[in-house]
């Protein structure tokens, strides 16, 4: 089910799709790039799999592969329905409140604190003028922080079209090349010790107690992160 | 008349206002003559400020020198949603500085969807020797460090409400800075804090405060510290639980009842974080005598939640999460005959499958049993006409009508037609009705009933509707007392707004967001009414780098007597005489 009825509207919006260039039978690669969005993006960088730690970015065959197959749809749920913003209109105060009910048994009480209020963290995108705010208590996986956040930042991700003239300023039609070619966006964030890190290297409950910030890079300014991740993960383990 | 006028002394005519506290009647008295105006003037201790930005502190404190109480309000409605971005405005410091020096004898501050600091916070605090009350509503930007400099410095504080603000919480320490001394606490709301207050001194101020009606506390208080807060302030009216959740012990319930029992006066409760269905019959005695409770945090299910209100014979107002089912509003049916407003929040507003048997079919019951219910918060999954055609007829005295349908433009499910007709009925019979958001699969039909019916209307809200500019222009053309339109999502663009143009002077505002208003129309109505000020937000960069007929992301209108702002964030622009030229 769709969110929103694209043709109804009379003007672009984002729709995640979930799928790779070529893959897309008769998509043009316009729409395609316009329609990848920002969600394929994290979902390249990110580590999604706690028992797959370190993504090589240069390795692209490598990560295709686990992209495929952490977009292949558990066939048990339904594939996740686009999120329009701020729908349905219920307060984030509200929503925080539920969800940290819900997922929480004793442990995971214990691990998010005593504080079962929201903690909004503010995420920044470089280029992007508008600061949000996300509360990570709401969300389960990295899967669900991306597919939000590429909700958030859709408007300043994609192409958008204005009457007949697409005016936008969008990075260029190779976005898919530079996907792969570590000059895209990078999510990272400001943990507690004020250092910042590769979003995805640790565990989803534990970047949840640390995150203070996130800010998506874009990637070129990323590259001195790795290494540091690496050191801090070794020490702490 | 000239000569009545004047024959009565200042001082009497200072007395009879006095008596008068309504806004609109303060104002209608203001404009009788100039006489009046100027001693009305001198004897308005209260303001209500709906827009921050529509005048400024220093117009506001040469009309009215000597006010003792201020209410202001600052970002859009749609803020709550995450549709105003971070910044945007709505900075409460330049008031409080300009009322430090005004307004010595300020004693009332209530705040709502304002940027709020601890440098605000800690200039009251210093500023205002007897400051009674503080209640932030919907607000940020500060942190408990604010808090502490009130609770030290406010020796008259009465009421301390804080109420769904973000508040950057570093501690709960800032409780303790009530000096031993400090007696006059009335109304405490904190539960939007996460952080543990230390219970002693929570214990210490609520056993010292004999005046204390009001006191919400938040989650982090056990639910085996509550009976001990309760039992020292067994006059207690409003109570918020902490975590209603703890291993089911006798010992701990029957302190708990008995601590209930005690509170004879108590007609509000909220909290119920966590809630456990063993613990809810330690409230099971008072229930007869409430009058207000929120469960909207209270994951239990129907069967305990029916069980609960039909033993609620006085309540008047019931917020519950859709865990209460038709079921659960079919007893509330039956058995609060008081019922007065109802809220139902979704438990999963994300899960694309309902979790709950919540369907049109509680609200109709609702509709038919509570013959005093005028104000409606809903949302579902699932609407038909003929329920809201049936909700009207049985509720024309419905006021407040909201209505939220999960899936957007979602048809009446049985007959798979609009929810225009659904609607219409509603506006048609509810002659009173001053607020509605509305929901579902909706044409410009819809629109034109509620110009053509909804002549009280002073709040719309729309989001996914729509067909043509004509729906706005029946609303705009339409709805003689609207004040303020929101909408989202909505295929309305220029003509309909340029038509209207001059009814935008008579509202407080308009919202419209993901709607097709273009750039040159912003310019247009910036530049030919000088008392508006249109304020286009733009992710993309300027507006002008851009063709003049490519529609703006977000587009806020609101009148205003201060002209432009200047604390705009780098993605606001205002649209007026001189930015139009500049950005062209």
């Amino acid at each position: 089910m769709e969110a929103v009825d694209k043709t109804k509207m009379g003007f672009e919006e984002t729709e995640l799709r979930l799928g790779l260039p070529g893959n897309n039978g008769g998509a043009s690669e316009a729409e395609v790039a316009r329609k990848r969005g920002f969600s394929e993006t994290m979902d390249l960088k990110l580590n999604l799999s706690s028992k797959d730690p370190g993504i090589d970015p240069n390795d692209n065959t490598n990560n295709l592969h686990r992209l495929q197959n952490l977009l292949a749809a558990d066939p048990a749920k339904p594939p996740a329905k686009a999120q329009v913003v701020g729908w349905p209109p219920v307060r984030s105060f509200r929503k925080n409140m539920l969800s940290v009910q819900k997922s929480s048994t004793e442990d995971c009480e214990q691990k998010l604190g005593s504080n079962g209020n929201a903690t909004f963290i503010k995420v920044s995108m470089d280029g992007a003028p508008y600061l949000r705010k996300v509360d990570l208590k709401m969300y389960k996986s990295y899967q669900e922080l991306s597919v939000a956040l590429g909700k958030m930042f859709s408007s300043f991700s994609t192409i958008g079209n204005c009457g007949s003239q697409g005016m936008r300023e969008f990075p260029n039609e190779s976005k898919l090349i530079d996907l792969l070619n570590g000059t895209d966006y990078v999510p990272t964030y400001e943990d507690k010790d004020g250092d910042w890190m590769l979003v995805g290297d640790v565990p989803w409950e534990m970047f949840v107690q640390s995150c203070k910030r996130l800010r998506i890079m874009k990637g070129t300014e990323a590259t001195g992160l790795a290494p540091r991740a690496m050191e801090k993960r070794k020490n702490r383990s | 008349m000239l000569r009545m006028a004047s024959s009565f002394p200042e001082e009497v005519l200072e007395h009879v206002f006095s008596f008068i506290y309504d806004d609109k009647d303060r104002n209608a008295i203001s404009m009788v003559c100039k006489s009046w105006y100027e001693i009305e003037r001198w004897c308005r201790r209260r303001i209500f400020v709906g827009n921050c930005y529509a005048v400024s502190p220093p117009m506001v404190i040469r009309r009215f020198p000597e006010v003792r109480s201020v209410e202001l309000k600052g970002k859009p409605h749609f803020a709550d949603f995450n549709l105003v971005p971070e910044g945007w405005g709505g900075y409460v410091y330049p008031w409080i500085a300009a009322m430090a020096t005004a307004y010595p004898w300020l004693e009332e501050i209530r705040l709502k969807r304002m940027v709020v600091t601890d440098e605000a916070l800690e200039l009251i605090a210093k500023s205002f020797k007897n400051f009674k009350v503080l209640v932030l509503s919907s607000c940020e930007g500060f942190s408990t460090d604010g808090l502490a400099a009130i609770a030290a410095n406010c020796r008259n504080l009465k009421e301390l409400d804080l109420r769904e603000s973000e508040v950057d919480d570093l501690s709960g320490h800032w409780l303790s800075h009530f000096p031993d001394s400090y007696t006059s606490l009335v109304s405490l709301n904190i539960s939007c804090l996460g952080s543990e207050v230390s219970f002693s001194a929570l214990e210490r101020l609520v056993g010292r405060c004999p005046n204390l009606r009001t006191l919400r506390l938040n989650r982090a208080v056990p639910l085996d510290r509550l009976a001990n807060i309760l039992c020292r302030a067994p006059q207690l009216v409003e109570l918020g639980t902490g975590t209603y959740s703890a291993e089911l012990q006798p010992d701990v319930f029957s302190s708990l009842a008995g601590a209930f029992s005690g509170c004879k006066e108590l007609r509000s409760l909220s909290g119920f974080w966590d809630a456990v269905p063993g613990y809810l019959p330690a409230i099971y005695p008072i229930c007869p005598s409430l009058t207000s409770l929120n469960l909207s945090y209270a994951t239990i299910q129907s069967t305990d939640l029916t069980k609960l209100v039909s033993q609620c014979q006085s309540l008047q107002r019931l917020w519950v999460l859709d865990y209460i089912e038709d079921i659960g509003l079919e007893a509330l049916a039956a058995f609060c005959k008081d019922l007065r407003e109802l809220r139902v929040f979704p438990s999963e507003p994300f899960a694309q499958e309902p979790n709950v048997s919540l369907t049109e079919q509680g609200l109709v019951s609702v509709s038919e049993g509570c013959p005093k219910l005028h104000s409606v918060l809903y949302f579902c999954r699932q609407m038909t006409n003929d329920a809201l055609a049936t909700i009207a007829r049985n509720r024309p005295n419905m006021t407040r009508f909201r209505l939220c349908i999960i899936e957007p433009r979602a048809p009446d499910y049985i007959t798979l037609q609009p929810l225009d007709d659904g609607f219409g009925a509603i506006v048609e019979h509810c002659k009173d009705l001053q607020r509605l958001s509305m929901a579902g699969l909706l044409t410009d039909r819809v629109f034109e009933h509620i110009g053509n019916h909804a002549k009280k209307l002073e709040m719309l809200s729309v989001a996914f509707a729509g067909d043509s500019d004509l729906g706005l222009h029946h609303v705009l053309s339409g709805c003689e007392n609207l004040r303020k339109l929101e909408i989202r999502d909505c295929p309305f663009g220029d003509k309909a707004l340029l038509v209207n143009a001059a009814k935008l002077e008579t509202m407080r505002s308009l919202w419209m967001s993901s709607c097709s208003v273009s750039f040159g129309a912003c310019k247009l109505l910036g530049q030919k009414i000088p008392r508006l000020n249109v304020e286009v937000m733009d992710e993309r960069g300027p507006p002008g780098s851009r063709p003049e007929s490519c529609p703006v992301e977000k587009l806020y209108i609101y009148r205003t007597v201060a002209g432009p702002r200047f604390d705009m964030p780098g993605f606001v622009w205002t649209m007026d005489e001189d930015s139009a030229l500049r950005l062209s």
